[in-house]
């Protein structure tokens, strides 16, 4: 079976699909949006479960592609698409024309834009940071607050734009909770005189390893975890940030002082998702992910035949299951492939 | 000075910062499997004293770590130390030893001594 | 604290405000209280600017009092209100300028239900015929007076005689905003700058040169609510809250405190007597305690009119030390005196005075 296949985006997702195609002897052409592969990988710091180097990851991905069966186009998007009989016609936006069987969609996620949640103060108040920006300060070693000083005292709200009908994004992002952990064990391990603080409304450690990393979070570490949703930030008179949240196991509102809040930010569907969906004629659901055609037996197939899915962009996801869910699109286009040729 | 008929309260917020939490770090440092517990409530729903006496087992935990101890005070002497809680805690922490340190540690203390 | 935050997210919040032809609706609790602010608002819009301001006679309360202390119920005071829309028909007038805030959050609050329960507004209309004979349409702009000097505030910067600036220091004024909560958390869209970050005050002040204090209690309530402390024994909830604002806003040392709500006004300046009266604390600097004014008031000492015409004397803490810091000039021996120069007999008990 022989076949040409296009994977739209370079992250996880991508990276993985293309690698895996290449192997078995497709001919893939991989369209990454941005001048670097990787996607969101590049910015991470450690990966839980296991705390491992991300980077250990990204050069996994990046032998992976490294094959000639691949050919990379780095700042390009897709820009039109149109089908001829059972073949797919693609123009990137500089102009490169490519001629498909398959399509495989991995266009990822973006973080949820945490300014939108106004009462947390992200971009007003100096020390009100996303997980996002935490793991950049991990990357670089600094840790300090915005006037150069340590932070004593640390806080972590969970829930920043998922689970949260004022932002219309109702679903849980699945994620955040253990990479909250994960980053108060990482911050009291650099820090070791300060206070960390975890705001959540539940504790979703829904996934292999994850209880035990919150069981050694609050044993080993002493982090403090705190069941309420926050419902505040001010600054102070001294700049530290006041924040209000309900105790809700004492059942009274409780008033703490810290000198640094971090927001975990929810995932939503990428900018360049939508972008190519309204090029191609993707369907979204209701959570504005893309729609897979069936929820157990075909998350990687769209409403369009031939074209599949990989990765976050139909739903939170963690590394383990994207590149799982990649090898998935994998073997569904393959499939779809072999039926072609029958 | 006038009688107003009606006077300032102080509120009934949680002050982190000012509350006391000695008698959480004796606790800790003497009964480090207190860090474990998620507050589930499993203790209070099978306690002895709690079912027929205003004794949660689960709200005294929480209020000792957030620093209320005046409110932890009285109450911790109606455990009966029967040691059903500990039957029940899925994250294994020894809950009866929680009340026998607290209420040594506010025996021991000069400001709470019971 | 970074200010590009706060106008990105003013920017979002954008409110449509008429520019001339209001309705006017005055403030039960403002005239009794704070009488040169109405006036203050017609004699601007109506001879500096020329705009035209419309009171009908006919024009009653809106009841507000009376529906949040659960005495007028709900298809009573929608009622009420549709005889307002109806007056505003009659007299060929589709703009409405709203004076005091749970007025102005009541108007939104049963337009919204109009809006998403029209059976209700046909219940309304049946009401008023039945009761008045009259009909109404829904007013084309609703807006509240702060939102429109707010408007205006460059106006009102251009013909300043004053601006906000401690003549002694030469730094501006340091000016803690305090925003009814009816005004925008009900619906955030309707105020000027949304329910967080809202701008409708905060705009006025930067505009006449002072800066904003944000502290953190900045966005609770002052504990006015009608509902509890139409009781004795509840006002000690009321007094609380502004209690807690205070104590909040006190290390800021801020030179004056801003309104645009009657309640709110008139809490943050009476609790101040009060609180000092049960515990002998006073918020501001040197003992004294932080004018609080409305932004008519405020607006009027800007463009130069006579303290006393503002009605700044019949606060309860007395704005010379404000006045000093802006170095205004005031005749002592006039504050009570009528305007044909008879005297009247001095309150005893003020602050700062």
């Amino acid at each position: 079976m022989r076949g040409e296949v296009v994977v739209i985006g370079g992250g996880t997702a991508g990276m993985e699909a293309a690698g895996q195609l290449a192997k078995t002897g497709f001919k893939v052409t991989l369209l990454e949006k941005e001048e670097v592969a990787g996607g969101h990988l590049n910015n991470w710091y450690h990966l839980f479960p296991d705390r491992r180097n991300g980077d250990e990851v990204i050069k996994y991905l990046n032998e992976h592609i490294d094959n000639d069966n691949i050919t990379i186009f780095k700042g390009n998007k897709i820009d039109s698409y149109r089908r001829v009989n059972e073949k797919f016609i693609i123009k990137t936006n500089t102009g490169i024309e490519i001629t498909a069987d398959a399509i495989i969609v991995a266009t990822g996620f973006d973080l949820f834009k945490s300014e939108r949640k106004e009462e947390y103060g992200y971009g007003i108040y100096d020390d009100v940071i996303t997980s996002a920006d935490l793991e950049m300060k991990f990357r670089s070693g600094d840790l300090k607050m915005n006037n150069g000083e340590i932070p004593g005292r640390i806080g972590f709200v969970h829930c920043v734009g998922s689970r949260d009908e004022k932002v219309g994004n109702f679903y849980c992002s699945k994620l955040c909770c253990v990479t909250a952990v994960k980053q108060a064990i990482e911050i009291r391990e650099r820090l070791p005189d300060s206070k960390v603080f975890c705001f959540y409304m539940d504790m979703r450690m829904g996934g292999a390893l994850y209880e035990e990393l919150y069981m050694e979070a609050q044993e080993k570490y002493g982090v403090n975890f705190i069941r309420g949703k926050v419902s505040e930030v001010g600054e102070s008179f001294t700049n530290t940030l006041i924040v209000k949240v309900e105790d809700t196991l004492a059942g009274r509102p409780l008033k703490i002082e810290l000198d640094m809040l971090v927001l975990m930010a929810g995932m939503e569907i990428s900018e360049g998702s939508i972008d190519a969906g309204e090029v191609m004629g993707l369907e979204t659901g209701v959570n504005r992910f893309f729609k897979s055609r069936d929820n157990h037996y075909g998350s990687n197939i769209s409403n369009i035949d031939g074209v599949f899915y990989a990765g976050t962009c139909t739903a939170p996801m963690n590394i383990t299951e994207t590149i799982s869910h990649a090898r998935a699109a994998v073997s569904d286009v393959m499939n779809y492939l072999n039926n072609l040729d029958n | 000075m006038e009688k107003f008929g009606f006077a300032i309260s102080k509120g009934r917020q949680i002050d982190y910062e000012s509350n006391d939490r000695s008698i959480a770090e004796y606790i800790f440092s003497r009964e480090p499997s207190f860090r474990l517990c998620i507050e589930c409530g499993g203790c209070t729903a099978t306690c002895t004293t709690g079912n027929f006496t205003p004794f949660s087992l689960r709200e005294l935990h929480i209020l000792i770590k957030r620093g209320e101890n005046e409110k932890v005070r009285n109450k911790i002497k109606n455990c009966m130390l029967c040691g059903k809680c500990i039957l029940v805690c899925p994250r294994g922490v020894n809950t009866r030893n929680i009340v026998v340190l607290a209420r040594q540690a506010f025996q021991e203390s000069t400001d709470y001594a019971i | 604290m970074n200010h590009e935050g706060k106008k990105r997210i003013w920017s979002d919040y954008q409110k449509e405000i008429a520019d001339d032809h209001f309705f006017y609706v005055r403030s039960c609790i403002r005239q009794s209280f704070f009488p040169g602010s109405e006036q203050f608002f017609l004699n601007f819009m109506r001879n500096i600017l020329g705009k035209d301001v419309y009171e009908n006679p006919a024009h009653t309360t809106c009841t507000g009092i009376g529906y949040h202390s659960d005495i007028v119920p709900s298809a009573t005071i929608m009622t009420v209100i549709a005889r307002h829309f109806a007056l505003m028909k009659e007299s060929g007038y589709k703009n409405i300028a709203i004076s005091c805030v749970t007025s102005f959050g009541l108007y939104t609050e049963i337009l919204e239900t109009w809006k998403h329960f029209p059976e209700e507004l046909e219940k309304t209309r049946e009401y008023l015929y039945k009761a008045t004979g009259r009909e109404f349409d829904i007013p084309e702009n609703v807006a509240h007076t702060s939102d429109i000097i707010y408007k205006f505030r460059d106006e009102i910067a251009d013909k300043a005689k004053i601006l906000l600036v401690n003549k002694k220091t030469g730094e501006p004024l340091k000016i803690v905003e305090h925003i009814g909560c009816h005004y925008a958390k009900m619906f955030p869209k309707s105020g000027v700058g949304g329910a967080e970050f809202p701008n409708v005050l905060s705009g006025m002040a930067e505009a006449w040169g002072g800066i904003v204090v944000d502290y953190p209690e900045r966005r609770h309530c002052c504990g006015f609510g009608f509902r509890q402390y139409l009781v004795q024994a509840n006002r000690g909830y009321s007094v609380s809250n502004t209690a807690k604002k205070f104590l909040s806003m006190e290390p800021y040392k801020p030179d004056m405190v801003l309104t645009n709500c009657p309640g709110c006004t008139m809490f943050m300046d009476k609790w101040q007597y009060t609180i000092h009266e049960m515990e002998g604390k006073s918020f501001g600097e040197n003992g004294e305690s932080i004018p609080v004014l409305t932004y008519e008031e405020l607006a009027g000492l800007v463009l130069g009119y006579n303290p006393w015409d503002l009605g700044l004397q019949y606060h309860m803490v007395q704005s010379e030390p404000l006045l000093k810091k802006l170095g205004i000039a005031f005749e002592k021996s006039d504050k009570y005196k009528t305007k044909d120069g008879r005297q009247m007999s001095i309150p005893k008990n003020l602050i700062n005075a």
